[in-house]
C-alpha cells in the first residue's frame, strides 16, 4: 500500500542515505583505482597546480602495474598469502567446526566457561599476543618461514570459526541428529552425514571470514617474516614500496587493488551462503 | 515383536525430578498412549525408551533384555518427532532410505522397502522432492514412512500430530490407526491431547508430576477415574467439581453445597459414610445432566442458573453457575434454554464421583 507522500519520504530516508553510504564504502576502491593508472606526472602535481585534478585522469597508464610486477616480488608475495591464508583456514575451520559442535552439542560440566573462554582468547589483541608468540616461534625455529604465520593464525581465527559454528550447530534442531541416531548412524556419522551437510553455509561463512582474515593480516606477518621472499602482499607491499619517505604511490595501489581481487572473489562467489551464515537462517 | 518392561524407571535432571517410579508394561502389538500435561514426564519416559536420555535409575527391557545402556541404534525402534525431524538435504527417497543405508541393506532391498512404505502411506508422487517442498501432512507421512520401512520391534510417537491443523489432524489419526492395525507394531505414543490418547490407545497411562496417575483402557479410565486430575484431565468438555459438605440425616447421606442439597447414591452410601460433616468433591460429568422439570423435587437434582448457552449442533453445552460452582451441561439439541434463565438439572446417580477434597483420590 502505498502512502501519499510515502515516495519522497522513502527517497529522503532511504535511498539518499544508502546512496552516501554506497558513496563513501566503495570511494576508496576508486581511489585506489584512479592511483594505479594515473601517471607519476600527474600523481606529484601539487594542488594549486592549474591542471591539478584528482578525482580523474586524462592520460591513464599501465606504467605502475607492470613495475609492480616486474621489478618486485609481488607475484611470489600473492602465492605466500594464498597458500598461507588457505592452510591457516583449513586447519580453523577443521578445528573450529569439530569445537563448536562439541560445544553446541555436549553436556559436560564446564562446557559454557569453555565456550566463554574460548571466545575471551579471541578478544586478546594481537600487538600483545604477538610478542610472546615471537619467542615460541624463535624457540621452535620456525621464523621467517610461511609455518610461522600458519600456525599462528589460528590463534584468533580457531576462536571465531568455533564461535560462529557453535551458534549455527545450535539452530539446527536436535532431532535431526536423534533421529539419525535411531535410525542406525553412530555419532560421527550423524554428523558426517546430517548436520555437516546442514550446516554447509555456516562452514562457507566460517571459511570465508577465516580466509579474508588471514589475507588481511598485518601484524604477525611483519613480525615474524622478514626476507623478501617469505612476505605476504599487505606486509611485501608497504615494506618495498615505502622507501624510507617516499611512497610509490602508483604502485601501492595497483599492489592493494590487485591484493584484494581474490578476496572480493571469494565472497561474490559464496555471498549467497556467507549472508544465510551469518544471519543463521536454515531452510528447513 | 516386542514386549517393553518399564521397571521402577526414574529420571533426575539437575535439581529436578522429571520422571518417578514409573512402572509399565507394554505387551506385543499394543498401543499405548501416555497423556499428561506439559512437563508431565512423558517425553522424557519415551525418550528413556529410545535412548536418547540416560536412566537414572530403574531399567527398561524390550523382550525381556535390559537395554538401558545400549545406544538407540541397537534397540531396533523408530520414532515419529513432533517436528517431523526430516532431514532437509535429502529427497523424501533419501530420508527413508537412510536408516536402511546406516543399516547396510543392499540397494534391491532398500528400493523395494522404500517403495513398498511409499505405496502405503501414499506418497510415492513425492518420492524425489525435499522436506521443504511438502506440506505438514505430506512431511508427516513420510517421516512416518522413515520409521515403518525399517520394520522395527517398537514405534515411539513423541506428539507427532501436535503441528499439524486441527482437520488434517483428525485425518491423519485415523490413517495412524489404520496403520497400527495394520503392521501390528508395539507403540509408544505420547501426547497432551486427550482426545488422541482415547482414541488411538488400547491403553492409557495419565502422567502427572513425572507419576503415573492412572493406566487402563480408554472407557475405564473415563468411566472410572482413580483420582480428580485424571477425572478433570480425561473428557471434553471436562468434568464438574463442586465442593461438597456430607451430612447425615437417619440413613441417607446428603451432600450439601450452597444452593445444592442431593442425596448421596446408595452404591457411594457405605464409602462415604465416614466422611460425614467434612468435605469432598462431587465430580458430575456434563453428560450426566438433563434439564428436569423444574417443579419435580427429587434427590437427584438441583437449580442452576444459565449463563451461556453453546449451540454446537449436535449437542448444546449449558455453562451455569450452581450456588458459586460452574457447571457444564451436555444436552440434547432440543433443549430451549437461555441466558440467565433458571434450570432445574438432574443427574445419574450411578455416574456421579466423590473425590476426597485433601488427598484428591476417588471415593
Amino acid at each position: 500500500m502505498m502512502i501519499e507522500g510515502a515516495r519522497w519520504k522513502k527517497w529522503l530516508w532511504f535511498y539518499l542515505p544508502l546512496g552516501a553510504f554506497i558513496l563513501a564504502l566503495l570511494f576508496p576502491f576508486y581511489w585506489m583505482i584512479v592511483t594505479t593508472v594515473r601517471p607519476d606526472g600527474e600523481l606529484y602535481r601539487p594542488w594549486n597546480h592549474p591542471l591539478y585534478s584528482p578525482f580523474w585522469t586524462s592520460h591513464p597508464t599501465f606504467e605502475h602495474v607492470k613495475d609492480l610486477l616486474q621489478e618486485t616480488l609481488f607475484n611470489t608475495w600473492m602465492l605466500n598469502t594464498m597458500f598461507i591464508a588457505l592452510a591457516a583456514t583449513l586447519i580453523s575451520l577443521v578445528c573450529g567446526v569439530i569445537a563448536g559442535y562439541a560445544l553446541a552439542r555436549l553436556t559436560f560440566r564446564w562446557a559454557g566457561i569453555l565456550g566463554t573462554a574460548i571466545f575471551v582468547t579471541y578478544l586478546v589483541p594481537q600487538t600483545l599476543l604477538f610478542i610472546p608468540l615471537a619467542e615460541i616461534i624463535r624457540d621452535y625455529r620456525i621464523g621467517d618461514t610461511p609455518w610461522a604465520l600458519i600456525l599462528t593464525y589460528p590463534t584468533f581465527l580457531i576462536p571465531f570459526c568455533t564461535w560462529l559454528m557453535m551458534g549455527y550447530f545450535k539452530a539446527i534442531p536436535k532431532e535431526l541428529e536423534e533421529c539419525a541416531r535411531i535410525d542406525g548412524a553412530a555419532r560421527w556419522q550423524a554428523m558426517l552425514y546430517i548436520i555437516f551437510p546442514i550446516a554447509v553455509p555456516g562452514i562457507l561463512s566460517a571459511g570465508i571470514f577465516a580466509f579474508t582474515l588471514s589475507w588481511n593480516e598485518f601484524i604477525y606477518a611483519l613480525v615474524f617474516l622478514s626476507s623478501p621472499e617469505q612476505k605476504t602482499v599487505p606486509v611485501g607491499v608497504t615494506s618495498e614500496l615505502i622507501r624510507g619517505d617516499v611512497f610509490f604511490w602508483g604502485s601501492l595501489m595497483a599492489g592493494a587493488l590487485i591484493g584484494s581481487i581474490p578476496v572480493a572473489i571469494v565472497y561474490s562467489f559464496f555471498v549467497e551462503h556467507y549472508v544465510a551464515g551469518v544471519t543463521g537462517s536454515i531452510k528447513g | 515383536m516386542a514386549r517393553v518392561l518399564l521397571k521402577q524407571l526414574n529420571k533426575k535432571f539437575d535439581g529436578t525430578h522429571a520422571v518417578k517410579d514409573v512402572n509399565l508394561e507394554i505387551r506385543d502389538h499394543e498401543f499405548v498412549v501416555l497423556v499428561g500435561p506439559s512437563g508431565c514426564g512423558k517425553t522424557t519416559t519415551l525418550r528413556m525408551v529410545a535412548g536418547l536420555e540416560d536412566i537414572t535409575s530403574g531399567e527398561v527391557s524390550i523382550d525381556g533384555r535390559v537395554v538401558n545402556n545400549l545406544a538407540p541404534m541397537d534397540r531396533d525402534i523408530a520414532m515419529v518427532f513432533q517436528n517431523y525431524a526430516l532431514y532437509p538435504h535429502m529427497s523424501v527417497y533419501q530420508n527413508m532410505a537412510f536408516g536402511l543405508r546406516m543399516r547396510k541393506f543392499d540397494k534391491p532391498e532398500i528400493d523395494r522397502r522404500v517403495k513398498h512404505a511409499a505405496e502405503v502411506l501414499g506418497i510415492q508422487v513425492l518420492l524425489d522432492r525435499r522436506p521443504r517442498q511438502l506440506s505438514g501432512g505430506q512431511r508427516q507421512r513420510v517421516a512416518l514412512g522413515r520409521a515403518i520401512v525399517r520394520n522395527p520391534r517398537v514405534f515411539l510417537f513423541d506428539e507427532p500430530l501436535s503441528n499439524l491443523d486441527a482437520g488434517l489432524r483428525v485425518q491423519m489419526r485415523v490413517e495412524l490407526k489404520r496403520l497400527h492395525d495394520r503392521l501390528e507394531t508395539t507403540a509408544i505414543y505420547v501426547t497432551h491431547d486427550q482426545v488422541e490418547a482415547m482414541t488411538l490407545g488400547d491403553r492409557v497411562v495419565v502422567m502427572r508430576d513425572g507419576m503415573v496417575q492412572q493406566e487402563g483402557a480408554p472407557l475405564q479410565l473415563y468411566e472410572h477415574p482413580a483420582n480428580r486430575f485424571v477425572a478433570g484431565f480425561i473428557g471434553s468438555p471436562a468434568m464438574n467439581f463442586i465442593a461438597v459438605t456430607i451430612a447425615a440425616s437417619g440413613d441417607a447421606l446428603w451432600a450439601e453445597a450452597p444452593g445444592l442439597r442431593v442425596r448421596v447414591p446408595p452404591h457411594k452410601t457405605q464409602a462415604l459414610r465416614r466422611y460425614s460433616g467434612q468435605r469432598v468433591i462431587l465430580g458430575l460429568r456434563p453428560e450426566t445432566l438433563r434439564p428436569a422439570s423444574s417443579g419435580a423435587s427429587g434427590d437427584y437434582a438441583f437449580d442452576a442458573t444459565v449463563e451461556v448457552v453453546e449451540p454446537l449442533g449436535s449437542e448444546i453445552l449449558l455453562d451455569t453457575r450452581v450456588g458459586e460452582s460452574p457447571v457444564v451441561a451436555r444436552v440434547d439439541p432440543s433443549v430451549r434454554a437461555s441466558a440467565h434463565q433458571r434450570l432445574r438439572l438432574a443427574f445419574e446417580p450411578e455416574r456421579a464421583h466423590f473425590f476426597d477434597a485433601v488427598a484428591e483420590a476417588a471415593i
